[in-house]
């Protein structure tokens, strides 16, 4: 029996792949970048990133809470576990930044791992990016979408099926009277019709049947642009703090606009370090752009290869994409915390040239 | 919109041109950081071989490192998805 085991393995896999591709396919995937939006609440559109995202904060305000509630000293359950989570975090902080600083670093470092590990993984869930609303294509002004695809209704529910059509809207369609006219988001409410009508002729749709795109209810924080900008932006803002609390606001300045040398009369050491110092200051800026772009890069473009991943194999090729992304969530999270905790020590750290006795 | 033949298939002002544009954006970026990151974990590699009771420092700001590098290639990656599906 031994040697038929890899021979069965190998035809369960074969199956299994079969299966997924002839049945399971979703269809062609629609990437949208910008966060859509769910509802509004008055002037203030409810994104679906926002609405994870306080999911995200929930979350760990319930497991903080329940880790906390009657502490013993020799922890048991739930205290165990964040115990051990804090721990970590805390040993790795402190081999890093020396025992001075690190219970000023831990919190703001441990809440930007912590966030961004558990928002990664939320992102993982079943619930995300398969449940949602439909809007027709080309119907609101608001959300003028040109491509769609075919959905059904089930029971009540609007269900896409596995390997549905996609559709696209028409470019120009020609009005009853013979004009040519261009379909886009200002078109007249009857172009616009018209230009649904012939799509859903041209893709055979019956009268039960849509066209529309789903917008879901939940998405990963972090494919949301703002997610990022607004984490790197506090991460900024917590080294510059750090930099000034320490040394002064004078003294941090003199970091970035070194004019001390150039003052007192030579010219070209003067001048090297004031440019020296400019460099430093658009590296800090350029500190901004870096870590948005690493971690909406990161994320977003693993929300794209799952949705590619489930157009072109599903089942089988899924299980590969789904580990990578945990893994990639998590080191994204231990990545964004290390280099806030690496820019610290820097902010924090001596002045170059002030402690080398001149 | 004037449309000038290069080959029979292709004109320039061709709107699919943009996937190529984002095709080539993509493996124009993702070029250097591969050989960057190569290089980076050879050395640490390296590094471990000599004195592998050192392997947390060097395996956390190998990862660090690596961190670096490829930020640039998910610079890249953002402009192909916005030259592709975005504009």
């Amino acid at each position: 029996m031994r040697r038929f085991k890899g021979l069965a393995i190998g035809l369960a896999v074969l199956i299994l792949v079969l299966v997924g591709f002839l049945f399971l396919r979703s269809p062609k995937p629609i990437i949208e970048l910008k966060a859509e939006t769910v509802t509004s609440i008055g002037p203030f559109k409810v994104t679906n990133t926002y609405i994870t995202s306080w999911i995200v904060i929930i979350f760990i305000s319930l497991f903080a809470y329940a880790a906390t509630r009657r502490m013993s000293l020799v922890p048991r359950g739930i205290q165990n576990l964040f115990e051990a989570i804090i721990e970590a975090i805390y040993n790795l902080v402190t081999n890093t930044a020396g025992e001075k600083h690190a219970r000023r670093f831990f919190p703001v470092v441990a809440t930007f791992f912590l966030y961004v590990a558990i928002s990664n993984w939320f992102g993982l869930l079943p619930l995300f990016a398969t449940v949602g609303k439909v809007e027709e294509i080309g119907a609101h002004e608001a959300a003028f979408h040109e491509k769609g695809v075919v959905i059904d209704e089930v029971a009540g529910l609007n269900v896409i099926m596995p390997a549905a059509d996609d559709v696209e809207l028409p470019k120009t369609v020609t009005l009853p009277d013979g004009t040519v006219a261009d379909v886009s988001a200002d078109s007249p409410v009857e172009v616009k019709q018209l230009a649904i009508d012939e799509a859903k002729k041209e893709a055979g749709v019956s009268e039960d049947q849509k066209i529309g795109v789903l917008i879901p209810f939940f998405r990963s924080v972090n494919t949301d642009i703002n997610g990022p900008l607004a984490l790197a932006v506090w991460s900024a803002i917590f080294v510059e703090f750090w930099g000034i609390s320490t040394h002064g606001f004078f003294r941090y300045g003199r970091k970035f606009f070194n004019v001390g040398r150039l003052l007192h009369g030579k010219i070209v050491d003067g001048f090297i370090d004031a440019f020296v110092g400019i460099l430093e200051f658009v590296a800090e800026l350029a500190r901004l752009v870096s870590f948005t772009f690493r971690l909406f890069g990161n994320i977003f473009a693993g929300e794209i290869l799952f949705l590619v991943v489930i157009f072109l194999l599903p089942l089988v090729a899924l299980q590969v994409v789904y580990f990578m992304e945990l893994f990639v969530g998590a080191i994204q999270a231990f990545i964004f915390g290390m280099l806030t905790l690496v820019f610290g020590i820097i902010a924090v750290s001596a002045p170059h040239g002030e402690s080398e006795g001149q | 919109m004037e449309l000038i033949h290069l080959f029979p298939l292709l004109e320039i002002g061709d709107p699919g041109l943009r996937f190529l544009a984002a095709g080539f954006a993509m493996a124009a970026g993702g070029f250097a950081p591969a050989v960057a990151i190569g290089l980076l974990v050879g050395k640490a590699m390296e590094a471990l071989g000599r004195n592998p009771e050192a392997q947390p420092v060097i395996q956390t700001n190998m990862i660090l490192g690596i961190a670096f590098a490829e930020a640039i290639a998910i610079y890249a990656l953002v402009v192909a998805v916005m030259i592709g599906f975005v504009f």
